[in-house]
C-alpha cells in the first residue's frame, strides 16, 4: 500500500448549506498534530467524520478528503486491515467482556495475521498505563475498566496494535488521562493526529488548529512561539486544579496559602522568572492570567468552570 | 425488476438502512415497492408509505416462520411490485430461527447486523449471513475500532461477503450499498430459494406438546448423542 504523506480536506458547506468553509484546502502532513476547535454544535465532529469516512462530496458537508492529492483507494473502506484511520469517538466504548489481555491478543492477531503478539500486547498495555493514572489489570474484564482506563486503552490500541497512520480523537480530555504526557508520547509515533478538543493545552501543543463555527471551517491558526510557551503556564494552572481535586478526593482540607504559592509559581512562568521561559521574550499576546475570569465568550463549560474556580481562588486570596 | 431481500436480527437497523436506500433511490426517480414480513407487529409499511409515498405492503407470518412465509408470498409480491411499475422490490424480513435464509436466486441478499451485538454474532446466524451477497454493519460509531475490526474479521471467517460498515442513522456509507444495487442483476423467473431448507418438520410443529424424545417421531435427538430418525 502507498505510504500516506498527507491528507487534504477540500472545502464544503456548514449547516443550512449556505455557510461555506472559508479555507479551500487544508493539508495535514504526516507527523503533524492538529486540533479542531469551536463551540459545541459548531461542526467539529462532522469534520472529523468526513475525514474518517474519506468524504467524497457524499456527506452533509459536501467536503472531499484526498490522500496524497488523490481520491483514496476503495480498499480503504472495503478492507478493514487497510483502513488507515483509527477513530475514537465520544461514545466509543468497549462492549466485550473478555479479559483485557485476551482481547488485545485477538485484535493483534487479526491485525498482524499471526498469533505471536505478546510483545505488541505488552507495549499496548504499557503505553495505556503511561496515559492513565490507574494501572490496568490485564486479567480483568474490558467492561470493568474505568472511563480513563478505557480511553487510554482505546488510544494505545489504535496507536500500537492498530498502528494506524491517521488517528482521530474526539474530546479525550473528558476522561482522566495525562494530556501533556499523551501529546509527548503520541508525537514519538509518526502519525497524523487530529484532536477534536475544548482543551487549551491539547490545542496549543498541536501544530495548528482549525476553527469551526456553524458547521463551517472559519480559519486555520498555526500555533506561534508565544503560545507554545504559554503551554507551561496552562499546564501549571491545570495541574493546580488537578492537585486540588486530588486533595479533596483524598478527604483533605484546602489551604489558601498552598493555592497562593502555586499561583505565584504559575505567574512566574508568564513573567519569565519561572522555569523554561525566556525573560526577554515579548509576551504581549499571551492572555493575562489575572484577567482570565473576565474572558468573554468562554464557550466551553469546562473552561467556564475553571475560570469560576480561579475567580473563587482570587476571592479567597483577597 | 430488481429484488432486494433484507434480513437481520430484530432491532439491527434494517429499517433505518432501507430508509436511507429509499431516499437515494427516490433522488434518482426510482420508486420502489416495499414489502415487510414480520411475525406479529410491524408498522414500517405505514411509516414508509407516509414518509416516501411509495407502494407498501405488510404481511404477518403468523403460524408460518417468517422466512418460509417470505418464500411463499414472494411470487405474488413480485407481481404486485411489477403492477406498481416499480423498478425495485424491497423485502424486509425478520429471519428468526437462523436455520434457513430468505434469499432467492437472481436477487440481492442483504443481511443487516449491528456492531453492538457482540463479536460472535456472525458465527451464530448461519445462512442469513453465509448466503447473503452483502453484509451491512450498523451502529459502527458506538464501538471501539478494535471491536469493529474483530467483528468484521468474524464476518469474513463465517462468509465470503463484502462488508459495508455504516452509521445508517446519519446516512453514512449508504453510497456503497447504492453501488451494489446499481450493478445487481434483474429477477429471472422461475426464481428459487438460494439455500437448502432445514432438515424437516418436527412433531412439536404439528402440535404434540409432551416433552422427551419418547413422545415424538421423525428427526429426534437425545441430550448426549447425535440426531436420529424414528418412523417410517
Amino acid at each position: 500500500m502507498e505510504e500516506i504523506k498527507k491528507i487534504t480536506i477540500q472545502s464544503g458547506v456548514g449547516k443550512f448549506g449556505d455557510n461555506e468553509d472559508k479555507i479551500d484546502n487544508i493539508e495535514l502532513k504526516m507527523g503533524q498534530v492538529v486540533s479542531i476547535v469551536g463551540p459545541t454544535g459548531s461542526g467539529k465532529t462532522n469534520l472529523i467524520n468526513d475525514i474518517a469516512l474519506f468524504a467524497n462530496r457524499n456527506t452533509p458537508s459536501n467536503r472531499r478528503v484526498l490522500i496524497n492529492d488523490a481520491l483514496p483507494p476503495s480498499e480503504y473502506i472495503e478492507d478493514p486491515s487497510k483502513n488507515p484511520v483509527s477513530y475514537i469517538t465520544q461514545h466509543t466504548n468497549f462492549l466485550s467482556d473478555l479479559p483485557v489481555y485476551k482481547f488485545l491478543s485477538i485484535h493483534a492477531k487479526i491485525r498482524n495475521g499471526h498469533s505471536n503478539n505478546d510483545a505488541v500486547v505488552e507495549e499496548t498495555l504499557d503505553f495505556a498505563n503511561k496515559l492513565t493514572g490507574e494501572p490496568i489489570n490485564k486479567d480483568g474484564s474490558m467492561t470493568a475498566l474505568s472511563g480513563g482506563q478505557t480511553r487510554s486503552l482505546l488510544i494505545s490500541d489504535a496507536v500500537v496494535i492498530g498502528n494506524s497512520p491517521i488517528i482521530l480523537l474526539d474530546e479525550i480530555e473528558n476522561a482522566g488521562i495525562h494530556r501533556t504526557r499523551a501529546l509527548e508520547l503520541l508525537r514519538n509515533y509518526k502519525k497524523i493526529f487530529i484532536f477534536v478538543t475544548h482543551d487549551p493545552r491539547i490545542t496549543l501543543l498541536s501544530d495548528f488548529r482549525v476553527i469551526m463555527k456553524n458547521g463551517a471551517i472559519q480559519n486555520l491558526i498555526t500555533t506561534n512561539e508565544n503560545e507554545k510557551k504559554a503551554v507551561l503556564t496552562i499546564k501549571n494552572i491545570d495541574d493546580l486544579m488537578l492537585e486540588l481535586r486530588m486533595l479533596i478526593r483524598d478527604g483533605q482540607y484546602i489551604n489558601p496559602q498552598f493555592i497562593r504559592s502555586k499561583i505565584v509559581h504559575c505567574l512566574s512562568t508568564i513573567d519569565g522568572s519561572g522555569s523554561g521561559s525566556d525573560k526577554n521574550q515579548d509576551f504581549s499576546d499571551v492572555p493575562d492570567f489575572h484577567n482570565i475570569h473576565n474572558v468573554q465568550n468562554v464557550q466551553n463549560v469546562q473552561n467556564a468552570q475553571n475560570a469560576q474556580n480561579i475567580q473563587n481562588i482570587h476571592k479567597e486570596l483577597n | 425488476m430488481k429484488v432486494i431481500v433484507c434480513a437481520g436480527p430484530p432491532t439491527s437497523g434494517k429499517t433505518t438502512v432501507l430508509k436511507q436506500v429509499i431516499k437515494k433511490l427516490l433522488k434518482k426517480n426510482c420508486v420502489p415497492s416495499y414489502l415487510k414480513i414480520d411475525v406479529q407487529f410491524a408498522d414500517e409499511d405505514q411509516l414508509f408509505a407516509s414518509e416516501f409515498n411509495i407502494p407498501t405492503k405488510k404481511i404477518y407470518s403468523g403460524d408460518l416462520c417468517p422466512d418460509h412465509c417470505n418464500v411463499i408470498v414472494l411470487g405474488d409480491a413480485i407481481t404486485w411490485a411489477q403492477n406498481n411499475n416499480s423498478e425495485i422490490l424491497l423485502v424486509e424480513t425478520a429471519g428468526l430461527c437462523l436455520r434457513c435464509s430468505p434469499y432467492i436466486e437472481h436477487s440481492l441478499g442483504m443481511v443487516v447486523l449491528e456492531a453492538t451485538s457482540g463479536a460472535n454474532l456472525p458465527r451464530k446466524i448461519g445462512p442469513m449471513l453465509t448466503l447473503a451477497d452483502v453484509a451491512v454493519v450498523t451502529k459502527i460509531d458506538l464501538i471501539s475500532q478494535a471491536e469493529r475490526e474483530v467483528f468484521r474479521a468474524n464476518i469474513y471467517n463465517a462468509a465470503q461477503v463484502p462488508v459495508i460498515e455504516t452509521n445508517a442513522l446519519h446516512g453514512i456509507n449508504i453510497d456503497y450499498i447504492m453501488r451494489i444495487i446499481d450493478k445487481m442483476e434483474e429477477i429471472k423467473e422461475p426464481s428459487q430459494l438460494r439455500g437448502n431448507p432445514p432438515i424437516g418438520t418436527c412433531t412439536i410443529c404439528v402440535g404434540k406438546k409432551e416433552i422427551g424424545k419418547e413422545s415424538h417421531f421423525g428427526v429426534l435427538r437425545p441430550l448426549e448423542s447425535d440426531i436420529f430418525y424414528r418412523g417410517e
